[in-house]
């Protein structure tokens, strides 16, 4: 689906990606966690092609799509022309209203960007990734700005989506949680390589109080540079 | 003339608000906004009512300033009666009307036209931008005198200059505007895979729409300033022909209506693109709150 190997990147001096191998099997749910500054969305806004100046290889089959950490909806477009921005389709309209169907937003497709709260615009920007049946998803973040319910409800819906259309996905996430909670496979990247890689077993719904969970969390903080002494 | 870029180019948001009409909490503020209209009546009313009562005092004479009464029967005979040395004051401003619809014309098209050129390439902002540049801080009404040796005292000097002080407001808004689209959205056309025409058709253009308004705005506000000192010289229509022969009949109440008709139309075409802001940014926050 896509592949990475020898993938670098610099910004000047600092090497954010140093020599990254990584592959995503067609329909797999990847989350890509790290510190603050790690590389994380470099990595990411390589794989959307967003990125020139990289060195290595890089393939990316299919249809890419991305939702970004802010939802960057186009504000003098209405909900639906949102959607269907870029969509080669006769009915664009009929496209972008199913897609907002499926994410619960019929009754704001005619409505203005700035007038949705952050949930519904996060929401429009699913729909707007969705619509062009990606092959790859990748999630820069998405939720990190939305409080602890809408969150909730927002990765039953992302599952819910991803079982329905089956694209690869790429979750970056600082939350070990929500990482835990979401993906196949979960990658740490440190010094602009994937340190720690693990693949979470247990069937979805989690529950984040599983054994095998907790000691996959433990072992992902400790990769991540947190100790979990002096806690229960 | 103001000629800083401080003064030409603007935040759009630095227009757009501001005002008493732009007080944005909702429905309850639609009273609070006509009776802050009515509030802000007063001290032009008082200030009339001083100038009326000055002129009953007889402390300046009538001549030198003539009460408001005046300058509004002298208005009112301006347009009833065709003398031979006005003619009708509806003429003149139709004259005046149409040099500057024509020469604002132009200076948009091409200032709009520019801008795209520049802000859309690096090789267009390298070939015509400095010369763009160096049009803005000419001292445009010093380019008068050589305007009459190369073209005469005909109409074409005069839209010229309208044409090139309306260009110039708009040009740098436009390029400004273009230049500072957010980075992030055009990021979302082109993972949207959107070609470069759509690109600038659904993200460019409309992201530097707020700035180009306000640049309309100014553009305007140019073209009136210029057609009044264009139309001073050797004009044989127009509201500046009517000022000038005033002058030389010592007639202050014709110039007083003359100018005052001037006001108003620029305060009409202020006004025309309010409406085409509210229309065109319905979109924005502080138009969406009404």
């Amino acid at each position: 689906m896509a592949r990475a190997s020898g993938l670098t990147r610099e910004f000047g001096e600092r090497r954010v990606l140093d020599d990254l191998d990584l592959e995503i099997a067609p329909g797999e749910f990847v989350a890509l966690i790290g510190r603050s500054g790690s590389g994380k969305s470099t990595l990411l806004r390589a794989l959307a092609g967003l990125d020139r100046d990289l060195a290595g290889e890089l393939t990316v089959n299919g249809t890419v799509a991305v939702a970004f950490q802010e939802p960057r909806l186009l504000p003098w477009k209405r909900v639906w022309a949102n959607v269907s921005l870029g969509l080669r389709a006769d009915d664009p309209r009929s496209v972008a209203d199913a897609a907002l169907a499926e994410v619960g937003l019929t009754e704001r497709a005619g409505a203005w960007p700035l007038t949705l709260s952050g949930g519904e615009a996060q929401r429009a920007s699913l729909a707007r990734a969705l619509v062009r049946e990606p092959t790859l998803l990748l999630l820069d973040e998405p939720f990190s700005a939305l409080d602890a319910l809408t969150r909730i409800a927002m990765h039953r819906l992302v599952l819910r989506l991803w079982a329905h259309h089956g694209p690869a996905v790429l979750l970056v996430t600082h939350d070990v949680d929500e990482a835990l909670a979401l993906a196949d496979r979960v990658l740490v990247l440190s010094n602009g390589q994937i340190g720690l890689a693990c693949r979470v077993e247990a069937p979805r719904p989690r529950d984040r109080d599983q054994p095998a969970l907790v000691d996959l969390r433990n072992r992902l903080l400790a990769e991540l540079g947190v100790t979990t002494e002096g806690k229960k | 003339m103001s000629s800083g870029p401080a003064l030409l180019v603007q935040k759009p948001q630095a227009t757009t608000g501001g005002g008493p009409d732009r007080d944005s909490r909702g429905a309850p503020a639609r009273r609070v906004v006509t009776r802050r209209g009515l509030l802000r009546l007063i001290s032009p009313v008082v200030l009339l009512l001083l100038w009326q009562g000055e002129s009953a005092l007889g402390i300046v004479s009538q001549q030198k300033l003539p009460p408001p009464s005046e300058v509004w029967s002298t208005a009112v005979s301006l347009i009833t009666t065709n003398s031979p040395a006005y003619g009708t004051l509806q003429d003149a401003m139709l004259v005046s009307l149409e040099r500057v619809a024509i020469g604002f014309g132009v200076g948009a098209t091409v200032g709009i036209l520019v801008a795209l050129i520049t802000g859309l390439s690096r090789f267009g902002e390298y070939a015509a931008d400095p010369p763009m540049q160096m049009l803005r801080t000419l001292p445009l009404f010093g380019l008068i005198p050589v305007f009459i040796v190369w073209f005469g005292i005909g109409e074409l000097p005069k839209i010229l200059l309208i044409a090139i002080a309306a260009t110039i407001p708009l040009y740098l808004n436009t390029f400004a505007g273009i230049r500072s689209v957010d980075a992030k959205l055009v990021e979302v056309g082109q993972v949207q895979q959107l070609r470069r025409t759509e690109l600038i058709r659904h993200v460019v253009l409309p992201g530097a729409l707020p700035q180009m308004l306000t640049g309309l705005r100014l553009s305007l506000g140019a073209s009136w300033l210029a057609l009044v000192v264009a139309e001073q010289i050797n004009a044989n229509a127009g509201l500046g022909f009517m000022i000038n022969q005033a002058e030389q009949f010592n007639r202050n109440d014709v110039i007083f209506v003359c100018l005052l008709v001037y006001c108003l139309l620029g305060l009409l075409t202020d006004a025309l693109v309010r409406l085409l802001e509210r229309r065109a940014l319905s979109w924005r926050r502080n138009f969406l709150e009404r």
